[in-house]
């Protein structure tokens, strides 16, 4: 199974690999969530959703039913 | 003659672009709505020198040209647009040096129109703070334009600003990159297939779904017609496209823009860390939230007390100052106190919309947004409903304007539709008045039974806004797409001119929009209230005194029975005696009956009508209420106004729409006569059945 932005635990950080779905609205990859990016999850609301994410430097908040396609490769530290 | 040349400002949000276009304009500015829909038309005047003045608009906040709110629509149609009378000689792109390279996505798009575009880097004030520098001069050359370089904050770099827009005609208009090779094919042909028209706009117009305007409706619909790629492949272009332009600005960036990471200090995350906290996040977001409420009723008080007397005392003084007549009473009576009733929720409105203001231009706001939204979502609604939720408990028509920026329409729909639920300012009074004749003074724990059946009241308003949510988001079959990105911006200091400005044009704009309708309501009570058909009102005089002749009344008793009197046979009397039948089930009398048509107007009218129908002088509650204790029920006996009658009232105002401006307001947000009816049918038909249910079952 793919690794989604949706696996992302809070603090750990990852770099995006695919955002082909077309699920993704647009304005998610005119704020920098675009392929080769690292991004970190700041912060994730209780009951898990919304997530606070920092992608290069752009901070903004997604829904989980977004986040689920957004597909990443975790960094190991 | 002077020249005057069409500057527009463009930019992400939470750039400053505001701060800019008040930098430019100062207090020449003036806010409007563009023709048909409610989204704010912002302009202004700036001076360059003394033969040339510039038409400044600041557009609504976009990250890109690709539009997904009313708001943005604006800013594309205006682009596309040469026809338009606003269309601007030079556009100016304002960006944040702290998110230069997001900033800059939009900035190429509107380079690709081909329309001379100056990038203003905005909070440069910051750069060394993070670390940042730039190579202007690399630049300009690359992205093809000029650059200024300020601070609204520190004011600096204004002037330069205005330097380059003077000379606007040397401004390169030539597109930085070429985006139309992210499919060479099908732009060739979309180029061969509309040989005289600009590129990028024949891509806009396929891909946005836009209103235009009429004048180019045929070109708009040729271009349309060009479909040659399904609504998925033309979002996968379009997706190509972002990363192609994103690929353009990291290589300009790469040289032209070096930032320390050692040198930046980051407040941000040790803030956000506190305010987004699993508890300490909702504890500081309720703390807030009372000291907003107390500071809204303790602040406002003694402006709203001297606001209220100086009406009253105005009142007086034209009574007795001008010749007694039709007029003077009209102006009296129903004028100058229908205007008090607008002016007296000025303190309360423009503290609220201070908090607000001071809550969004800080970045606090999509903190909470953020905490919110999953809990808000259970019940149809968005996490960018929680502010409109909290401002109705002032007064529910800011709020209803607040809803602006929930980006769903079936989101920001059921917002609208259950935000007058809530318990706003204007229910208070009634509340308190029945309260106090009807529940007993006991405590429970320490908390009184009165205080407790006024939270009682906040939290059945509230949870009835939530539920209802809940039930329209099953009923309404709504297709809007319900993405939700929320940019959570720096923290920032708010700057006083701008929240300033807020308040007051916001102020305003409340003031003369429900002002009017107050107005012509108050006019059309006071006529009815002061005339009536037939003998028994136009002999009041004659009838009252002969049926009192024995009691030896003095002149002021005499003339409160003949007030009373009149009043019964005016038209608006004869209406009450009219609904009397519908309402008796719920335990009301026809006084209670007018006082409730009255109070469709505006809720506090309820105190006010029964004070004139009780035939009390004064407006002063303690008097109303002593005359209420002592109302008798015609037909049961016993006082009127008993727990079963009184928790009916209560209940009755909780639910009924029953507010003229809110209607106005909801029906200028939504553009249809529709949703303001709807409210008040079901928010109504629901009070009645409440009201009968809990007095049937009291009695």
């Amino acid at each position: 199974m793919n690794t989604t932005l949706a696996d992302l635990k809070k603090g750990e950080s990852a770099v995006i690999t695919d955002v082909s779905s077309i699920e993704i609205p647009l304005k998610l990859l005119e704020m920098g969530c675009l392929p080769g990016n690292n991004v970190q999850l700041v912060q994730i609301a209780p009951f898990s959703d919304p997530m606070y994410l920092n992608i290069n430097g752009s901070h903004l908040a997604i829904r989980k039913e977004t986040a689920i396609h957004v597909l990443i490769e975790k960094i190991n530290e | 003659m002077s020249k005057q040349i069409n500057i527009a400002l463009i930019g992400n949000p939470n750039t400053g672009k505001t701060s800019v276009f008040n930098a430019l304009t100062g207090l020449n500015q003036q806010v409007g709505n563009y023709p048909g829909i409610t989204v704010e038309k912002k302009e202004g005047i700036c001076k360059l020198d003394r033969n040339l003045k510039a038409h400044v608009i600041d557009l609504p906040g976009t990250y890109s040209l690709n539009a997904s709110s009313l708001d943005e629509n604006v800013v594309i149609e205006l682009l596309l647009n040469r026809n338009d009378k606003d269309f601007p000689d030079v556009v100016v792109v304002v960006s944040d040096v702290e998110n230069l390279k997001r900033n800059l996505l939009l900035f190429t798009q509107i380079k690709d129109l081909e329309i001379p575009t100056i990038l203003a880097i905005n909070m440069a004030d910051r750069m060394d703070y993070k670390g940042i520098s730039l190579d202007i001069p690399y630049l300009e050359e690359h992205l093809k334009t000029k650059i200024a370089l300020i601070s609204t904050r520190k004011k600096t770099g204004i002037e330069d600003l205005k330097a380059l827009i003077e000379n606007y005609k040397e401004m390169s208009s030539e597109p930085c990159l070429k985006a139309s090779e992210i499919d060479n094919d099908y732009f060739n042909k979309l180029r061969k297939a509309f040989p005289n028209q600009l590129l990028y706009k024949l891509w806009l117009v396929i891909t946005q779904d836009v209103n235009f305007g009429k004048t180019n409706r045929k070109e708009i619909n040729a271009i349309n017609s060009f479909k040659t790629k399904t609504k998925g492949d033309l979002k996968r272009l379009q997706q190509k496209e972002t990363i192609k332009r994103y690929q353009f600005i990291n290589n300009v960036l790469k040289i032209g823009q070096t930032i320390d990471v050692n040198q930046a200090k980051d407040l941000r995350s040790k803030l956000d860390r506190i305010l987004t906290h699993k508890i300490y996040g909702y504890l500081i977001f309720f703390l807030i939230l009372l000291v907003i409420f107390q500071a809204i009723y303790d602040w406002s008080a003694i402006p709203m007390e001297f606001i209220d007397s100086t009406f009253a005392q105005f009142s007086e003084w034209t009574k007795n100052a001008l010749p007694a007549g039709d007029f003077t009473s009209l102006l009296a009576e129903g004028i100058i106190p229908g205007l008090g009733g607008i002016v007296i929720f000025i303190p309360q409105i423009a503290f609220l919309f201070l908090f607000i203001a001071i809550l969004e231009e800080s970045g606090y706001m999509s903190r909470v947004v953020f905490l919110m939204d999953k809990i808000m979502r259970r019940f149809g609604l968005s996490g960018k409903s929680i502010v409109p939720l909290i401002s109705g408990t002032a007064c529910a028509i800011p709020a209803i304007m607040a809803t602006r920026n929930i980006e769903s329409w079936k989101e920001r729909l059921i917002t609208i539709l259950v935000t007058p639920f809530t318990t706003c300012a204007a229910r208070l009074p009634v509340y308190l008045i029945i309260i106090s004749l009807v529940i007993p003074e006991g405590s429970f724990l320490g908390l009184g039974y009165q205080a407790l059946t006024l939270m009682l009241l906040y939290l059945i308003g509230f949870g009835s806004a939530v539920f209802s949510a809940y039930l329209l988001n099953k009923v309404l079959k709504i297709q809007s797409k319900t993405f939700f990105v929320v940019e959570m911006p720096n923290y920032k200091l708010p700057l006083f001119k701008n929240v300033a400005l807020t308040v007051l044009e916001k102020t305003k704009s409340f003031v003369v929009g429900a002002g009017k309708i107050i107005l012509a309501i108050s006019i059309v009570l006071w006529v009815l209230a002061s005339y009536g058909p037939g003998e028994n009102f136009n002999n009041a005089e004659k009838i009252v005194s002969q049926k009192f002749q024995k009691d030896n009344l003095n002149e002021s008793e005499l003339s409160k029975k003949i007030a009373s009197h009149k009043l019964e046979h005016s038209f608006i009397g004869i209406a009450g005696h009219a609904i009397e039948p519908a309402i008796r089930p719920l335990g009301y009398d026809w006084k209670i009956g007018i006082a409730i048509v009255s109070s469709f107007a505006a809720r506090e009218v309820f105190v006010g009508t029964l004070a004139t129908i009780y035939s009390v002088g004064s407006d002063d509650e303690e008097t109303i209420k002593n005359r209420m204790a002592g109302e008798v029920n015609p037909i049961l006996g016993g006082p009127l106004f008993n727990f079963a009658s009184g928790i009916s009232l209560l209940l009755f105002y909780a639910f009924a729409m029953q507010c003229m401006s809110t209607l106005a307001i909801v029906k200028r947000e939504t553009n249809s006569w529709k949703w303001p009816a709807y409210q008040l049918v079901v928010m109504t038909a629901l009070a009645y059945l409440v009201a009968l249910a809990s007095y049937q079952f009291l009695k």
